[in-house]
């Protein structure tokens, strides 16, 4: 079937493994075992697929497509009226664990489980037909192991990522960070500026979002930017032609003019192992990485041994080809690194030209730091008439925020806002909200920059009352302006 | 300037927003010769506006002055003259992500209405992408194509003025995405269907009402349509005010001067931070929610289109 090329599940790819509402994203390697919801099984099989293909688990740790099968014909089944006579004894399911597990060594398919279930439950003929409904999906939730291999997009992404490990991407709930993707009017062409503390996935959703077109400089703390997520949208080369980094700890002396290169902070590769997470994917990454950052003491014996097939030699003078070897590998290794470190050098002085052009078409921050030294500092480097936008989990910091930044001016529009997400169950004659609904997603403090007026006059505060709302006419004494 | 590419400088016949203040803005059509009146005075377009910065202030005639802004389909969702009841930047944000929309994805949308959607839906889609945007009615249809082109995104989208529920969306298996805002939006699955791509794709369904839900819903399921979820997004926005509150005279312990409990004229207490500016009051910096806010724009549903 004619299929766009990013339609088809390939090796090397990341993937996300997807089965009801439970996510995982995964390198798609053969012969890799992975363990995903109580089930070991091999990618193999599902490589050349269409991405959204859903698989069972074989009894020999493959995937094998789903076959569509023909629900059996509901004739009109024996219900009850209500529950009033039903006794939850926990006696009403015949089969016992074993006799389950027996069915499930002998291969029988998890409609069959199911079936048998229903068949050997005295109580299921009693049930509405809600009830024997919402007995069967729990059942078949639990014994039809289907999983379906998902395309990785900042949808699916931070879905898992808020369900699995929100404490990584601060609480970040999947809808504020679309609001903040809107509200800073994320494009193509643009010249981003993002700040993160998201394991990279708001970067990521950055770049997704822009489409390989513009340029984003990423600001980061310590060493290294952290991209861990960023590397699971599988984004082609390309678009980290025109993704840039700079160290939060340079900023300031960028901004005082006082910039220069001569301390770096310490090799980001080296802080990007130390900091990135596994979840299970980076593993890979980190294993191939440590390859090529190993001392070059372990690499040399390898080599040796293999390219010098003689047994017969004597320890001696392999000892001693192995320490020249040795040498010349460390001389290199030093020439490598010190290249390396004029690279670094030249990426950086060039980073920190684009941003004294003060150009920057947005800003968007979602850290665990504080925010408003953030964006005091990083929006002096935003062209005016942009959008900028702030994550915060908590809502008291980006109070501070917004007074500061209505302080310093050259800011309008400034809003102070949450979004409330609720997910409902939609059946016939039972649709009503879930039972469970997130209890916060966090913080947005979003604006606009205006031309920044140098000379501080009265006209500054003039300004900063304009902005503000008027005093609600209706409200109570209390109140006072800010 | 255009709604998908930033500009540094108006230029003339561009589409500017004129920020008063507060909530206060509205679109404007910038041209030589023209003269926009505001409550602080005139502007005139060719002096105050062509050729100045974009983030600039302007000072009008009477004296005040206002912001200029460059457009964005967030500010024109904000200043659009209504046509229909429209969508605002809450639902937009996430349809724009579940629908998983990015440059070069084609999206098919109906009703086109007042054009808020599409503005956005464009935006992201752009440069490589194209919105097909259907509407029955025929003078919204025209005015969309005006709007457009106007906002030099013509190129970026195609107006249909039909019913989708009956002819579709006039193309067939090639979009990423069907977004639907129409009464009847169950009667389009299947025409939703066929516009998308073989491969799969994500479809949204937009409407006020459960009962339209629980239709499209049932729809979506016969035509084979998985992960079909329904939620809603609320925004809720706070004001940031300084707040005082009275401290209560509870009285005195006895009738000498040692008393118990806050002594808001004890010098220890005026330094903290929460002391009191005037005598017997607490300051604090408080996000107040709003008198009222947004309690239902309508239901969204999603779900995807895929091959098994």
């Amino acid at each position: 079937m004619e299929a766009s090329p990013g339609a088809r599940i390939r090796e090397g790819d990341c993937a996300v493994l997807k089965r009801g509402e439970v996510f995982k994203a995964v390198p798609v390697l053969r012969r890799r075992k992975i363990i995903f919801e109580k089930q070991w099984f091999y990618l193999d099989n599902a490589i050349g697929h269409i991405y959204g293909t859903t698989f069972e688990v074989t009894n020999g740790g493959n995937l094998q497509p789903k076959q569509d099968v023909e629900e059996t014909t509901t004739e009109t089944k024996e219900a009850g009226t209500d529950n009033r006579n039903i006794v939850d004894d926990g006696k009403s399911q015949k089969l016992t664990h074993d006799d389950i597990k027996a069915l499930k060594d002998k291969g029988i398919k998890g409609q069959e489980i199911v079936q048998q279930l229903i068949e050997n439950s005295t109580t299921f003929r009693d049930k509405t037909e809600f009830a024997q409904d919402k007995y069967i999906k729990k059942k078949k939730k639990k014994y039809e192991a289907v999983i379906t291999i998902v395309k990785p997009s900042t949808r699916i992404l931070s879905t898992m990522y808020y369900a699995r490990e929100p404490g990584k991407i601060n609480h970040l709930r999947y809808d504020t960070l679309a609001q903040m993707l809107t509200l800073g009017n994320i494009h193509a062409g643009n010249k981003m500026i993002v700040m993160e503390t998201c394991a990279g996935l708001l970067l990521g959703a950055v770049m997704e979002r822009m489409g390989g077109y513009g340029s984003i400089i990423q600001m980061y703390p310590g060493g290294g930017p952290v991209r861990a997520a960023t590397s699971c949208f599988g984004f082609p080369k390309p678009y980290f032609d025109n993704l840039h980094e700079f160290p939060l700890s340079k900023v300031q002396s960028l901004l005082s003019g006082t910039f220069s290169t001569e301390t770096l902070p310490s090799d980001p590769e080296d802080n990007a192992l130390v900091e990135e997470e596994s979840n299970g994917l980076t593993e890979e990454k980190q294993t191939s990485l440590q390859e090529t950052e190993e001392e070059p003491t372990t690499e040399a014996p390898m080599e040796i041994n293999q390219s010098e097939e003689q047994e017969t030699m004597d320890i001696n003078a392999e000892d001693v080809e192995f320490k020249e070897n040795k040498e010349k590998e460390n001389k290199e290794n030093v020439r490598e690194k010190q290249m390396k470190q004029w690279e670094r050098r030249k990426k950086l002085t060039e980073t920190a030209a684009l941003l004294r052009e003060k150009n920057a078409d947005g800003l968007i921050v979602a850290s665990k730091f504080h925010p408003t030294p953030l964006l005091l500092s990083l929006l002096e480097f935003v062209a005016p008439s942009r959008p900028f936008v702030v994550y915060c989990q908590y809502k008291e910091p980006l109070l501070e925020c917004y007074t500061k930044l209505r302080e310093r001016g050259g800011v309008i529009n400034l809003k102070l806002s949450e979004t409330w997400l609720r997910n409902y169950q939609v059946l016939p004659d039972r649709s009503h909200p879930k039972l469970t609904m997130s209890g916060g997603g966090g913080y947005l403090l979003s604006g606009i920059t205006v031309v920044l007026d140098k000379g501080k006059s009265d006209s500054s505060s003039l300004e900063a009352l304009k902005m503000e709302e008027p005093s609600p006419k209706r409200c109570k004494v209390q109140d006072l302006h800010c | 300037m255009s709604f998908i590419e930033y500009g540094d400088t108006i230029k003339d016949g561009d589409t500017a927003i004129v920020f008063l203040g507060h909530e206060s803005m509205f679109p404007v059509k910038v041209q030589h010769g023209t003269v926009t009146q505001t409550k602080y005075g005139v502007i005139r377009h060719s002096t105050d506006l062509i050729g100045k910065k974009y983030g600039s202030k302007v000072t009008c005639s009477k004296g005040g002055w206002v912001f200029i802004l460059h457009p964005t389909p967030e500010l024109w969702t904000m200043n659009l003259p209504h046509r229909t009841q429209i969508l605002y930047s809450t639902d937009i944000s996430i349809i724009t992500m579940m629908l998983e929309l990015k440059p070069g994805s084609i999206v098919c949308e109906s009703g086109t209405g007042s054009g808020s959607l599409s503005h956005a839906l464009i935006r992201t889609v752009a440069p490589t992408g194209h919105l097909y945007t259907v509407e029955f009615h025929q003078q919204r249809a025209e005015k969309a194509r005006e709007e457009f082109r106007e906002h030099g995104v013509d190129h970026l989208v195609t107006v249909t003025n039909q019913d989708v529920c009956k002819n579709g969306f006039g193309v067939s298996n090639i979009a990423d995405a069907v977004f639907l805002d129409i009464p009847s939006p169950w009667e389009a699955i299947g025409h939703a269907k066929s516009a998308l791509k073989t491969e799969g794709g994500r479809i949204c369904s937009f409407s006020p009402c459960i009962e339209q839900v629980q239709r499209t819903c049932l729809a979506m399921e016969e035509y084979g349509f998985t992960e079909i979820n329904t939620l809603e997004i609320l925004l809720r926005v706070y004001n940031v005010r300084t707040i005082s509150l009275q401290i209560p005279d509870l009285g005195k312990a006895a009738e000498d001067n040692s008393g118990t409990g806050f002594d808001s004229s004890n010098p220890s207490n005026q330094g903290s931070p929460g002391a009191n500016l005037q005598q017997g009051t607490v300051q604090f910096k408080s996000g107040v929610p709003l008198r009222e806010m947004v309690g239902h724009t309508g239901y969204l549903t999603f779900a995807t289109k895929s091959l098994v």
